[in-house]
């Protein structure tokens, strides 16, 4: 059959496509898939040093289109999980060196070879974010629980819909069940409201995602945190598996049932 | 907010609340493209256009765009007073 391409987009910048793109690499490898994660972030490279794999490149994803090298010279393998590679972006061009029909046919290439191909676009919604989506089977959306990152989400669900990619899946990342708790967060049914797509998992903010992004080695790999946990969760789902979300914000329960169970017990 | 919380005389919404209301208003607009400004053109062509044929009640009339499941949908309420005189 081939790969299934996942594009894992935002809109906004700084919300976690790279280290979710990293963590369900990671994942889906060591679930026994055989994955590529393409860094489609060109000029602004990063998904190699989230993966801690900046050592080893020597050809990027723009020498594979303009025909400097073969695409298999690109691939850097992963040594510390069995069937995992990156493609490097490049880092001395802008988006403009490449257009959507390159990644079309890049991933095409790799489809026969692989399981996942998850490809880790730029912010906004300019040619990058086009080039990033137009291989794409499904796109996955990653927001935070603030107004600035689910707005740009939603300008980005109406963007994808109209590229005829289906609606997209939702990564709710950095969500602090203390402040969803005591109402000073958005928590995840006001996320799911306000966009109206499926959710695809909620990861907790966590100070782990910081330290294995420090030493280069993807959360999933690592221990077993939080985050890293909710990461494993969501490549489980993209295997098809039901697995039941993180209960972060187990109380006081949303909807105006549990505001009278609150009032009962505040009163 | 619901019925409980004012029945119940509760504190001030929290920020998530707040943070709700104004994405949920600043999105219906976003995704349809027609600013406040553009709803307010909207509306007064429409008292002007429905003028014409009865009364309407000005200032209870209500025009809103609301959201369910991304579909947008514009509402007008316009309560009617009378049949405009035949001439």
């Amino acid at each position: 059959m081939g790969a299934t391409v996942i594009t894992i987009t935002s809109g906004k910048g700084g919300v976690g496509k790279t280290t979710a793109t990293a963590n369900l690499s990671a994942a889906l490898a060591m679930r026994g898939k055989r994955v590529v994660a393409i860094d489609a972030d060109i000029g602004l490279r990063n998904l190699d040093v989230v993966m801690g794999l900046e050592n080893r490149i020597v050809y990027d994803l723009v020498n594979v289109i303009e025909g400097s090298c073969r695409l298999r010279q690109a691939l850097i393998k992963d040594k510390r999980v069995e069937n995992m590679y990156m493609i490097p972006a490049a880092q001395s061009r802008d988006k403009t060196a490449i257009r959507p029909q390159d990644m079309v046919s890049v991933c095409d290439q790799l489809r026969p070879d692989f399981d996942f191909i998850l490809v880790d676009s730029p912010a906004g919604i300019e040619q990058g974010f086009r080039n990033a989506v137009a291989p794409a089977d499904r796109v996955c959306i990653v927001t935070t629980p603030e107004v600035s990152a689910v707005r740009d989400a939603d300008r980005v669900v109406g963007l994808v819909e109209a590229e005829g990619k289906g609606p997209p899946l939702l990564i709710i990342n950095r969500l602090r069940p203390q402040m969803v708790h005591r109402g000073d967060m958005l928590n995840t049914a006001d996320v799911l409201d306000v966009l109206a797509i499926e959710l695809l998992g909620i990861v907790p903010e966590d100070e782990a995602i910081i330290v294995s992004t420090n030493r280069g080695i993807p959360a999933v790999m690592e221990n077993n945190s939080r985050a890293g946990h909710a990461f494993a969760n969501i490549a489980a789902r993209l295997l098809g598996e039901d697995v039941p979300f993180l209960d972060l914000e187990a109380k006081p329960a949303s909807g105006w049932l549990g505001k009278i169970a609150g009032f009962v017990r505040r009163s | 907010m619901s019925v409980f919380s004012a029945l119940f005389g509760r504190r001030e919404p929290s920020s998530r609340e707040v943070a709700k209301n104004r994405l949920q208003l600043v999105l219906v607009h976003d995704r349809v493209d027609l600013s406040p400004q553009k709803m307010q053109m909207l509306r007064d062509e429409l008292i002007s256009a429905i003028s014409k044929y009865v009364e309407i009640d000005v200032e209870g009339m209500q025009v809103n765009l609301t959201q369910n499941n991304r579909h947008c949908r514009l509402t007008a309420d316009i309560p009617v007073l009378a049949a405009r005189p035949k001439r």
